[in-house]
This record gives C-alpha cells, sequence and structure tokens, in this order.
C-alpha cells in the first residue's frame, strides 16, 4: 500500500440555515480545499463524496446531484455512505483510492442540508428504525441517546455534571472556530443542569444542532507530495472500521465494542500499542456530550467508565495532557451529519500542520486521531494521522 | 458564489484559519423561508409502503396475538436468540427450534421522555426502554413502553412483566403488548 497524505482541507460555515444549494455547499468546500492545497481539479484523479440519508434533502440519488460541486464531473467518482459515521468514512474510502495506487490524488467531499426538511428532521430519523420491531412504538431518535447514556451513566455511577463538562469544553473551544453555530465563551456546567429536559437524562444542553454545512480535503500519494514539494501534509498512518447487528436491544449499550475493534484496527496498522501514550490528542465523535466520553474510552484512551475523570481534571482541554475535541466538535461547532469531517479529519490536518489559528493545540502535537459513528448505535470508522 | 476564496495557503504559510478572511456559507432563518424572503420550491412526497414481515417476524406477530414470546435456538452459539431469527449471525447458519420464552424481564435501560417522534413537546412524559426477556440468552430484549410506574419509581435493573392488551383487541403487532409493568410479589 502507498502512504497517502492529507494536502487540503476546506469547510462552509456550519449553521441551522444556509441559503446556498447542496452543490453550491460542495462547490464551496471543494474549492477551498483544492486551494489550500495549491491545485486545480485537473490534478484530482478520483473524487468521493459523503452525505446522510437522502431523505435530509428530499433527493434521491443525492450522491449524483450534487456531483458537480464535488468536482465529480467526468472522473471517476462514488458516493459511500455509513450513517453518521459517513464524516470520517469517506475519508477512508478516498483513502484506499490513493493506497491502492488507482488514484495519486483523491478529493473527498461532504455534505449535509438538514434544513430542508420539514418541520424538523427529526421526522425522518424515524425511518431508520426496525419497521416490524420499533416503529410501531413511534420512536423518536433522541430516546436511544438517553436510553444509551442512562445505561453509561447508571452502571459506572457517573454524574450528570460530569458529562455536562464536556457540552461546556466544546462549546467554549468552538469560540475559536470561524465556522461555529453555537459556541459559548460563558457557558457553564449550570447551564447544561438546567436546560429543558428532552428524554431524561438528555437535556437541550447535551444535543449538538442539526446543521448545513459542506468541508472537503484533500487526499495524495507520498509521490506526488514529494514531486509537488508540498509541505503542508498530514500523513494518514491506519484506518479501521467495524459495525455490529442492528439488534440493538441484544447487546450491552454500556461500552461501544464496535469502536474499540474499529480503533485496534488503525492502530494496528498506524503501529501504536499504548495509544493514551502514543496518541497525543483526538477528535472522537461527540453529537452528544456523553458520547465524546464513550467515544474516548472505545477508543482506548480512557479506561472503561473514567473518561469523565479525565475531563473533570483538565486532562481532556485544548492545554490538557490529552485534548479532545480542540475544534470545539459537533457540540460547539454544529452537526452536519456527513460534512462534520471538516472538524474531525480536517482539524487533525490543521492542528498536524499547525495551521489551526486559534485552536492550534499549545504544545506540538505528533499524532491524532479521529473517529466518528453511527446508523443504530452500531458502526464506527477511525482514522490515525501524522505529522 | 465567491471565487477561489482562499489564498494560497501551502508552502510554510501558517495558520490557514486565521488567514481565510469569509468562510463560505449564508445563513438564513425559518421565517426567512416560512415568509418567502428566499426563494423555495416545496414538494411533499406521497410514501407508502408495506411490509413483508418474513419468516421469523411473522411467526413472532403471530404468537404475539396468543399472548407469548417466542425465541429461536442456534446450537452452534448455544443462544436462545430474541427478537427470533432464520439464521444466526454469528455463527452464520440456520437456527434450530422454536421455543417459547416467558413475558417477564428485566429493565437494561430507559428514558423519560417529553418528546414525541417529531420532536415535539409532550407534557406527559413517556417511560421507554430496552427489557431483557428471561428466557432469552442474557441482555437480549426488546425496545418497549413502561406503564403502571412514575418516573421516579423507574430505575435499570427492575422487573417487569408485559400487559397483555384484551385478546380481541390484538392485532399482531409488537402494540398487543400495552407496556411492561412492575413484577408483582408472587407474579412470575
Amino acid at each position: 500500500m502507498r502512504k497517502v497524505g492529507v494536502i487540503g482541507a476546506g469547510m462552509t460555515l456550519f449553521r441551522r440555515r444556509l441559503q446556498e444549494t447542496p452543490k453550491e455547499l460542495c462547490y464551496e468546500a471543494a474549492r477551498m480545499a483544492l486551494d489550500s492545497a495549491g491545485l486545480g481539479l485537473a490534478d484530482v484523479d478520483a473524487v468521493v463524496s459523503g452525505s446522510a440519508p437522502d431523505a435530509f434533502d428530499g433527493v434521491h440519488m443525492k450522491g449524483e446531484y450534487f456531483l458537480d460541486g464535488c468536482g465529480g464531473y467526468r472522473k471517476p467518482y462514488m458516493r459511500v455512505f455509513t450513517g453518521g459515521g459517513t464524516g470520517v468514512f469517506s475519508t477512508i474510502a478516498g483513502w484506499w483510492h490513493v493506497a491502492s495506487g488507482l488514484a495519486d490524488v483523491a478529493l473527498v467531499v461532504n455534505e449535509e442540508k438538514m434544513s430542508s426538511c420539514q418541520p424538523h428532521p427529526q421526522s425522518v430519523f424515524a425511518h431508520i428504525w426496525d419497521p416490524i420491531l420499533d416503529r410501531p412504538l413511534r420512536p423518536n431518535l433522541i430516546w436511544i441517546f438517553a436510553m444509551e447514556m442512562n445505561r453509561y451513566m447508571t452502571v459506572h455511577k457517573i454524574r450528570k455534571e460530569d458529562i455536562a463538562r464536556v457540552a461546556v469544553k466544546n462549546k467554549r473551544n468552538a469560540v475559536a472556530h470561524p465556522c461555529a453555530q453555537l459556541a459559548d465563551p460563558n457557558i457553564t456546567v449550570d447551564d447544561v443542569l438546567n436546560s429543558e429536559v428532552m428524554a431524561w437524562p438528555v437535556q437541550r444542553l447535551d444535543i449538538s444542532p442539526p446543521s448545513d454545512g459542506a468541508s472537503a480535503v484533500v487526499l495524495a500519494s507520498d509521490a506526488f507530495i514529494r514531486r509537488r514539494r508540498i509541505k503542508d501534509r498530514a500523513w494518514i498512518s491506519g484506518v479501521g472500521w467495524c459495525i455490529d447487528s442492528t439488534m440493538w436491544t441484544d447487546r450491552d449499550l454500556v461500552f461501544p465494542e464496535y469502536v474499540a475493534r474499529a480503533a485496534k484496527m488503525a492502530y494496528k496498522m498506524a503501529k501504536i500499542q499504548d495509544p493514551r501514550r502514543e496518541i497525543d490528542f483526538s477528535e472522537p465523535y461527540d453529537p452528544f456530550d456523553y458520547k465524546e466520553l464513550h467515544h474516548l474510552e472505545g477508543l482506548l484512551l480512557a479506561k472503561k467508565g473514567e473518561a469523565p475523570k479525565l475531563t473533570r481534571e483538565g486532562v481532556t482541554e485544548r492545554d490538557g495532557d490529552q485534548p479532545a475535541c480542540p475544534s470545539g466538535g459537533l457540540m460547539g461547532v454544529g452537526n452536519p451529519i456527513a460534512a462534520t469531517m471538516g472538524i474531525k479529519v480536517g482539524e487533525l490536518f490543521w492542528q498536524l500542520t499547525g495551521q489551526a489559528g486559534k485552536r492550534q493545540i499549545p504544545r506540538e502535537v505528533r499524532t491524532g486521531v479521529t473517529q466518528a459513528w453511527g446508523d443504530l448505535m452500531q458502526y464506527s470508522c477511525v482514522v490515525v494521522m501524522r505529522a | 458564489m465567491g471565487g477561489p476564496h482562499a489564498v494560497q495557503l501551502c508552502r510554510g504559510d501558517a495558520g490557514m484559519t486565521s488567514r481565510v478572511k469569509k468562510w463560505p456559507g449564508t445563513p438564513i432563518d425559518s421565517e426567512d423561508l416560512l415568509e418567502g424572503r428566499v426563494t423555495t420550491v416545496r414538494f411533499r412526497p406521497e410514501a407508502k409502503y408495506a411490509w413483508s414481515a418474513g419468516e421469523a417476524m411473522s411467526r413472532f406477530l403471530e404468537e404475539l396475538q396468543r399472548g407469548r414470546f417466542v425465541a429461536r435456538t442456534c446450537v452452534g452459539c448455544r443462544r436462545v436468540l430474541f427478537p427470533p431469527r432464520m439464521f444466526c449471525e454469528r455463527c452464520f447458519r440456520p437456527t434450530d427450534a422454536w421455543t417459547t420464552i416467558r413475558d417477564t424481564g428485566t429493565i437494561e435501560t430507559f428514558s423519560v421522555s417529553y418528546l414525541d417522534r417529531d420532536a415535539r413537546r409532550i407534557r406527559d412524559p413517556i417511560l421507554v426502554g430496552v427489557v431483557s426477556l428471561d428466557g432469552a440468552s442474557p441482555g437480549m430484549g426488546m425496545m418497549h413502553y413502561f406503564g403502571e410506574m412514575t418516573p421516579q419509581q423507574i430505575h435499570i435493573g427492575m422487573r417487569v412483566q408485559a400487559a397483555w392488551r384484551p385478546p380481541e383487541e390484538r392485532r399482531g403487532s409488537v402494540l398487543d403488548v400495552a407496556y411492561f409493568r412492575p413484577l408483582r410479589e408472587g407474579d412470575g
């Protein structure tokens, strides 16, 4: 397999509603990523796009619909979809295009426009449930998060305020992100604990918002990077992904085993034996505050039940020993599902090349890991990157 | 639409996020949409479905009408699989036999929901969660409602029993169980 580097990234604002069409958003993100790499579309051999369910946009063949904006016109092109995991998975799909030798340069563009769906994208989230077993109960998507969070809190005896600290950290981190939707420099743990109860234990400020947005990254082979003398690059040194059954009522929700399996696959490829010592920072998937904790444990960056302690002690702050979500995460920057690539893979690229501006971790970072999560609490993908 | 808006940033030009002056995207709010301040095109899909329930679920739904839960056994992994399935995803072979399990179980997790499925607020909360059923392999169960208990009483580990609808009201649906209620002393 060939060595693959990320050489450019771009993203749009994340907002509840953007005026631009999916195609226009894709174009903006893709153009920025190519500009930042110093490349034109003619340099791109293959294009991969990622987007979550078609029902949000109300357009089937969504990948085909916005491909012009992705730069896919008359090129080898594909769209990938792994639910909420798409935000990191499309980069893995781009990676295999280049690692295999099929392409020297692959452009990866992710888009999500959740505002088109009226009155609220929740109504199409209902379509993910099993039609026979689950749907007659008229489930709300927030229920599964509430059930998983409750199981995690109860088994490990975690206090709600220790979960709320994640929301506070990420919404404060997001103040330094120019695209952030829900940054708040003054938010406190009490604000989270006093926010409206949606589905206990989930309260309003435990949740990331639905958003519109797009993001893009450019991947290239080491030969191309050398030939073009590209200095700003971060290497993809490990990838992994894993899925469990949709029969989610058959497994203990306290620990995401499939995340650990995906992480072990990526760590093996990256030759990482002790993730807690060898990984400098992480961008775990944080659509809800407890998910960051759950995923830090799944990524083997914290022992089972101990991620809240790391948060309480400041270890995961941007200036801590093991920063998590220095971007501000989905909790602070926003959650346009697949487009969160900009704050996951994109953030790793910007941090590892020293381009994160006010978000830059205030010490040298050489190895980062990012992860996304999706489907019916069953899927995860992991990417390890090195400076 | 912007032209190439990101300055050329490669070759050691540090700080992309501070160099980009205008990040693309034009925020609008819901009033802009509803009051026609931005151009919109509307569409309401007419999508209707009839799902064949398949081999395992058809038998499962029939048995619900008789007031029973059924599972499938697999001699490969020695599990009693619930919800029942015709093949074992672990052994990747056909499952072996039908077996009736009990209508009592344990609350594995739950939520007290103030939201309906369209994220609309409701005043009286729905108690919902996962119940693992006695007789199935450990931890195997289903999502359902809980009733005859308050949000203060419900807890993980609570023993519960199915509250079946009267036989004439059963339709071959998971809703043939109205909810799970606390298991009373001497029951089950």
